[in-house]
């Protein structure tokens, strides 16, 4: 009964047609959109402020691998698909800062541009980069993205189950009851 | 919905397209369209002239500037002739291309000639566009783009 959730993807494009463009084609697939438009405004709102981005003690607001209550996240990226051509922050520039990130790092990112240039699309896929889009982006190109965004997933899992094998250490090896020193299971 | 209505604007559509006015990027964004975004593609075409208009200015005033900086230019046109792309409008996109070949040649004559000639199949295309949704949305709520499927 539990209504699965929509995958959320951030799309990053300095043109406003290419944002509607893009924001469109995501929604017509049933992602849920948030559209900025620049690479600074992208890492703000995956809560990674440039100067402190290697600073520990910075705590963002989204994180794939964030399982805990007390860390204030409010959003959750599935997907990051960002235009390569803008000015300030190219979508490698971005990519790059995202792959850096210990918080962001296993977030799939997509890269779009206008240019079919080879060497700049092996840039970004050996950056890390899960698929290059030759710009204007189509329906066919959405739908490639499913796949990226179960890995994502798949990723983001992993160390649940990790935690769930100490926790089996820790608890009665027999889950069906479970030992909360003497309350009642509901 | 009237069927010689409907048929007049797949007329004028395909005529748009043969003559490579539009190209098949036009279609797909009338197939993005549905029951909650019914005027998806007249919101694009609209806002890429309300955009380009901006960045055609840009480009006229960089033209006349001494000496020309033909990076700065190449850099407007790269994003008008991706906005271009974005809508389908063909023509415009190939004037574009041939703009841009100018600037890396750093021809200043072939690219004021050649900017008159992206003008005109701008505005050109403004008024066919015009004339296809006027004709759109006389033909009731559902005629959008849902026609022509």
């Amino acid at each position: 009964m539990a209504a699965r959730a929509q995958f959320h993807v951030l799309a990053v494009d300095d043109s406003l047609i290419d944002r509607k463009l893009i924001e469109r084609l995501l929604k017509t697939s049933s992602y849920q959109v948030t559209a900025v438009d620049s690479g600074s405004k992208a890492l703000e709102f995956l809560g990674i402020h440039e100067d402190e981005e290697n600073n520990e003690a910075s705590i963002p607001s989204v994180s794939p691998n964030d399982d805990d209550d007390d860390d204030h996240q409010d959003v959750d990226i599935s997907l990051i698909i960002t235009d390569y051509c803008m000015p300030e922050m190219t979508g490698y520039d971005l990519l790059r800062k995202i792959k850096e990130s210990k918080s962001l790092k296993d977030i799939p990112v997509v890269i779009m541009s206008s240019d079919n240039i080879p060497s700049r699309i092996n840039r970004c896929l050996e950056e890390g980069a899960e698929e290059f889009f030759l710009k204007p982006v189509q329906v066919s190109d959405v739908n490639k993205l499913k796949s990226h965004l179960l890995k994502g997933k798949a990723k983001e899992s992993q160390p649940n189950i990790n935690k769930r094998n100490i926790m089996e250490e820790l608890f009665s090896p027999d889950r069906t009851i479970t030992n909360y020193g003497g309350l009642e299971k509901v | 919905m009237d069927k010689n209505h409907l048929q007049h604007q797949l007329d004028m559509k395909r005529s748009l397209l043969d003559q490579g006015y539009l190209d098949e990027q036009f279609i797909q964004l009338e197939e993005l369209e549905d029951d909650d975004n019914p005027n998806f593609v007249e919101e694009m075409v609209t806002t890429f002239y309300a955009n380009s208009a901006r960045l055609l200015q840009n480009i006229e005033q960089a033209l006349g500037s001494r000496p020309i900086d033909f990076t700065k230019l190449d850099n407007y046109m790269h994003q008008f002739k991706g906005s271009s792309s974005s809508i389908g409008a063909t023509r415009v996109q190939k004037e574009c291309t041939l703009f841009m070949e100018y600037c890396e040649a750093a021809n200043a004559e072939g690219c004021i000639r050649t900017f008159r000639q992206v003008k005109q199949e701008h505005a050109s295309l403004k008024t066919k566009l015009e004339d296809y949704f006027k004709l759109a949305r006389q033909g009731g709520p559902s005629a959008g783009g849902q026609a022509g499927r």
